[in-house]
């Protein structure tokens, strides 16, 4: 499967890219951020750790434990700071 | 009700007169601006970072809740992003409905909901160079309330 992974903030510069394209056998959440950590030092930096990060499917907020099922868009993010 | 994201500055006197004037039944607007603090002359500017799509979405889903819940009248969000001085209005919320208390509950539940679940990302650009502004513990508990 196919899946846009977005990237925003300290997240983006950590990472160095706001998105890639990724073919992922992942079932949930946590599967794809193991992959994508794995892929070179920036990405298992800034996916160290998990409880400063958030995640939204198709542009919902979601958690890491969810199924990715039929998402084509995953975006990992800082908490939000709007207002 | 109405969202707006954009980067352009905004008159906030300007937005509240037409917001009020397209009103038939309210009793009660409130309105609040927020502006980029200059953290005692030590900031040079505020970069703001958003999630195009989920942002619109996000707050049209908050804008919905609050409708519902206090019975508004009309609401209006605008949230800007990208590069803003200090002084610079960055988000303005406006709340139109038949009686104060639920005009400034709904302004409070808009703000609460705006800080920590609309897509956003604020860095602060100082003479030291450049900090992601970190989220609040504070800004979380207060959705509690809802």
């Amino acid at each position: 499967m196919q899946v846009t992974v977005l990237y925003f903030a300290w997240l983006r510069e950590r990472i160095g890219q706001p998105r890639e394209v990724v073919e992922t056998g992942a079932i949930t959440v946590a599967d794809l951020v193991a992959e994508l950590a794995a892929r070179s030092e920036g990405h298992a930096l800034a996916f160290a750790d998990l409880t400063s990060l958030r995640v939204a499917l198709d542009q919902e907020l979601s958690d890491f434990a969810a199924p990715l099922a039929a998402a084509r868009e995953v975006a990992f993010f800082p908490p939000m700071t709007g207002g | 009700m109405a969202v707006r994201v954009q980067s352009a500055p905004f008159d906030a006197g300007a937005e509240q007169a037409q917001f009020a004037a397209g009103l038939r039944q309210a009793g009660a607007v409130v309105t609040f601006t927020g502006l980029v603090r200059d953290n005692g002359g030590t900031l040079a500017a505020m970069e703001i970072e958003h999630y195009p799509g989920m942002t619109e979405r996000a707050i049209a889903a908050m804008v919905e809740q609050a409708q519902a819940r206090f019975g508004l009248e009309a609401a209006l969000v605008i949230h800007r992003h990208g590069r803003l001085l200090p002084q610079e209005a960055i988000m303005m919320v406006a709340t139109a409905a038949p009686h104060r208390a639920d005009a400034f509950a709904a302004a409070e539940f808009l703000m609460d909901y705006l800080k920590s679940r609309a897509p956003f990302w604020k860095k602060e650009i100082g003479a030291g160079g450049a900090v992601w502004v970190a989220a609040k513990d504070a800004d979380e508990d207060a959705l509690r309330r809802w």
